[in-house]
């Protein structure tokens, strides 16, 4: 079960990277999201599967038995979610806002940073003479 | 008030406070005025916590607190040794200066776009990084740093700003996701993830693909965040485009947190020589340095320069962990104190310069040498010391990682630092020629003003970096001492499980050696 697992982790990774070599920032967003969310199952993978008993302890005893899941991943994994959640709802904005404002998706056209001070920039001033 | 919980005070406050200021000027939203006001009162207390850190530090070595009184090291906890003491310090005293700066470069527009929450946000995210003791705490504030400077960057929301930011936003979100990656391969490994309990554990385990893998895996992340080669990209893209007081917070803060990361993780859990990856980081330094330099060398825009400069000061620092003996370290602590005060002040000159001459371009500025001679005099104090001219604080700073590479059989690498330092010189030298030397292009009939709040930061700045230059003595002693929680892991294994540690005469002995 562990090896299925994993490889439906490695081929969700291998498809977030594969998009994230895109031009297009939605493209590019769409790995990142599909890497993170790799990321969030390699820890729970990491924390290991087995049980499915809740980890609460019981009433009449101190702390949690063998029987219970590891809470642990399942925190991490709730945190880095939430995190991912807001950065990826960042890179949207930001991926609409530059879409109105430099007009194009493609990041191989966005240059209007790297023009500043460029020292090719002379090329598109006009000729003298 | 009881020893521990004056501890856990001193511990918290240089992110509680941040934080809190975030808040009251979040809740201040439209009165700008008000905010100004709270923010320098604020950033004054944030530098009285930083002394107060930085002193419980000198009298107890290292401190270490577990909130919400959970049993060690099943909480989230702070530990401060004196590297982390010293990078808070630093840290409020940047954060001090950049923000009065800020009340005459910072416009209405970005005061309403909430400069200053975001601003101590991210303040409160760097000082977070800086003291926790747990690896995924560390990732949570890393990402706090994340999406305040993402939302600084776009502040103004020029064209420039968005195409950089969106270069930025999507390297460093692909970097955290690593950092995660390796995070669930470690704790997998040795389910753990407290920075103490791993350093325990992890010499124990027989080296697996999956712990080579995290190795890997935090190298590359704390990469990204620390710009080394060949993950930089981003920095030079977005650093230049932000306002002048962001970049210079930028320029001082934000790299230098992914070099205190690998430094942590790199001695702390894995160590260079037994992973194998010292071969990996003296290559990727010598790297860094020079592509970092070369990068510089064509730029004509002052901050784009100064961008390809951290880069190439970031390949110093990394020498000092490439080497990893005592006095490497010793020097790369020495050297990333130094860097943040240098960098931060020369983005805050190009600023002032931009102000006196109306413009960042180097083609079309000059003359400043005769309208601003003293400003001139303040910018030759950081740009030579970032070159490592004695007496200045870059000479020591240089001085001792390529002591420390000849000493540790690394002589190429040292040539490389020496082959750097000289172009460094050089791109200084053209700052200093085509803004100040040279005939202006278009002769001004009056001089531009440079306001009091502009020089003052820049003066206090330099007058620290002079301090650390004529009075090195200390600085390099506490530097030494703040090695030996780096290179020696069972004093913050024990420090942090509550046990009585010596960290003194014994220790430094030691290092002699």
């Amino acid at each position: 079960m562990i090896y299925v697992y994993a490889a439906t982790i490695a081929i969700v990774a291998g498809a977030g990277i594969y998009m994230i070599l895109a031009q297009n920032i939605v493209r590019i967003i769409l790995g990142v999201a599909l890497l993170a969310a790799s990321a969030n199952l390699l820890i729970f993978l990491s924390g290991r599967l087995g049980s499915v008993t809740p980890p609460i302890i019981r009433q009449d005893a101190e702390v949690l038995g063998s029987y219970a899941a590891n809470p642990l991943p399942q925190a991490l994994v709730l945190t880095a979610i939430v995190i991912g959640f807001a950065l990826t709802a960042y890179a949207v904005a930001l991926a609409v806002k530059g879409y109105k404002s430099l007009g194009t998706m493609d990041t191989s056209q966005m240059h209007d940073a790297e023009d500043l001070g460029s020292p090719f920039a002379a090329k598109s001033a006009p000729k003298q003479g | 008030m009881t020893e521990t919980s004056y501890n856990l005070l001193v511990l918290a406050f240089p992110v509680l406070v941040p934080l809190t200021l975030a808040a009251i000027t979040a809740i201040l939203w439209r009165n700008i005025q008000a905010q100004r006001v709270v923010a320098i009162a604020g950033l004054g207390v944030i530098v009285v916590c930083s002394v107060l850190l930085t002193m419980a530090v000198l009298r107890y070595d290292i401190l270490a607190v577990e909130f919400g009184s959970w049993a060690v090291p099943f909480g989230i906890s702070f530990v401060a040794d004196r590297f982390a003491a010293a990078l808070v310090m630093i840290t409020g005293v940047l954060a001090f200066c950049v923000g009065i700066f800020s009340l005459r470069d910072m416009r209405q527009i970005h005061m309403r776009a909430g400069f200053y929450p975001l601003f101590f946000g991210m303040v409160a995210g760097v000082n977070g990084a800086f003291l926790t003791g747990d690896l995924f705490n560390l990732y949570v504030w890393f990402e706090v740093m994340l999406i305040t400077s993402l939302g600084l960057l776009v502040i103004g929301r020029t064209k420039a700003q968005i195409d950089g930011a969106i270069k930025y936003a999507l390297l460093n979100l692909v970097g955290t996701v690593l950092f995660l990656m390796a995070i669930g391969l470690l704790y997998g490994a040795a389910g753990t993830l407290a920075f103490a309990d791993l350093a325990r554990v992890l010499p124990t385990l027989e080296p697996t693909p999956g712990l080579v893998g995290a190795a890997i895996l935090f190298l590359c992340a704390f990469g990204i965040k620390a710009g080394v080669f060949p993950l930089f990209f981003w920095l030079p893209a977005s650093y230049h485009t932000a306002p002048f007081t962001i970049s210079a917070i930028f320029a001082g803060l934000l790299t230098k947190v992914g070099v205190y990361a690998a430094f942590r993780v790199f001695t702390l859990l894995f160590t260079v020589e037994e992973s194998g990856i010292r071969e990996i980081v003296a290559v990727v330094a010598a790297l860094t340095m020079v592509t970092g330099v070369f990068g510089a060398a064509v730029q004509w825009n002052i901050r784009r320069i100064l961008s390809f400069h951290i880069i190439s000061q970031i390949g110093y620092i990394l020498m000092g962990l490439a080497i990893a003996t005592p006095l490497a370290i010793a020097g790369a602590v020495f050297y990333i104190v130094h860097h943040i005060i240098v960098k931060a002040n020369l983005f805050l000159l190009a600023g002032a310069i931009r102000q006196a001459s109306g413009t960042d371009d180097l083609k079309k500025s000059g003359g400043l040498l005769k309208s601003h001679p003293w400003l001139a005099v303040l910018f030759l104090i950081p740009a030579l010391s970032l070159a490592g001219l004695p007496p200045l604080s870059g000479f020591w700073a240089k001085f001792l990682v390529v002591d420390a590479s000849f000493k540790g059989d690394m002589a190429w690498l040292a040539a490389v630092a020496l082959f750097t330092g000289l172009l460094t010189l050089y791109s200084m030298t053209k700052i200093w020629m085509e803004a100040f030397w040279k005939a202006p292009g278009i002769e001004r009939s009056q001089t531009r003003p440079v306001p009091v709040l502009m020089v003052a930061p820049i003066a206090v700045l330099g007058a620290i970096t002079l301090t650390i230059g004529f009075y090195a003595e200390p600085f390099v002693q506490f530097a030494e001492k703040a090695s030996i929680t780096l290179t020696q892991p069972d004093v913050y294994i024990a420090a942090f499980f509550g046990e009585e540690t010596q960290v003194g005469e014994a220790a430094l002995e030691r290092i002699d050696q």
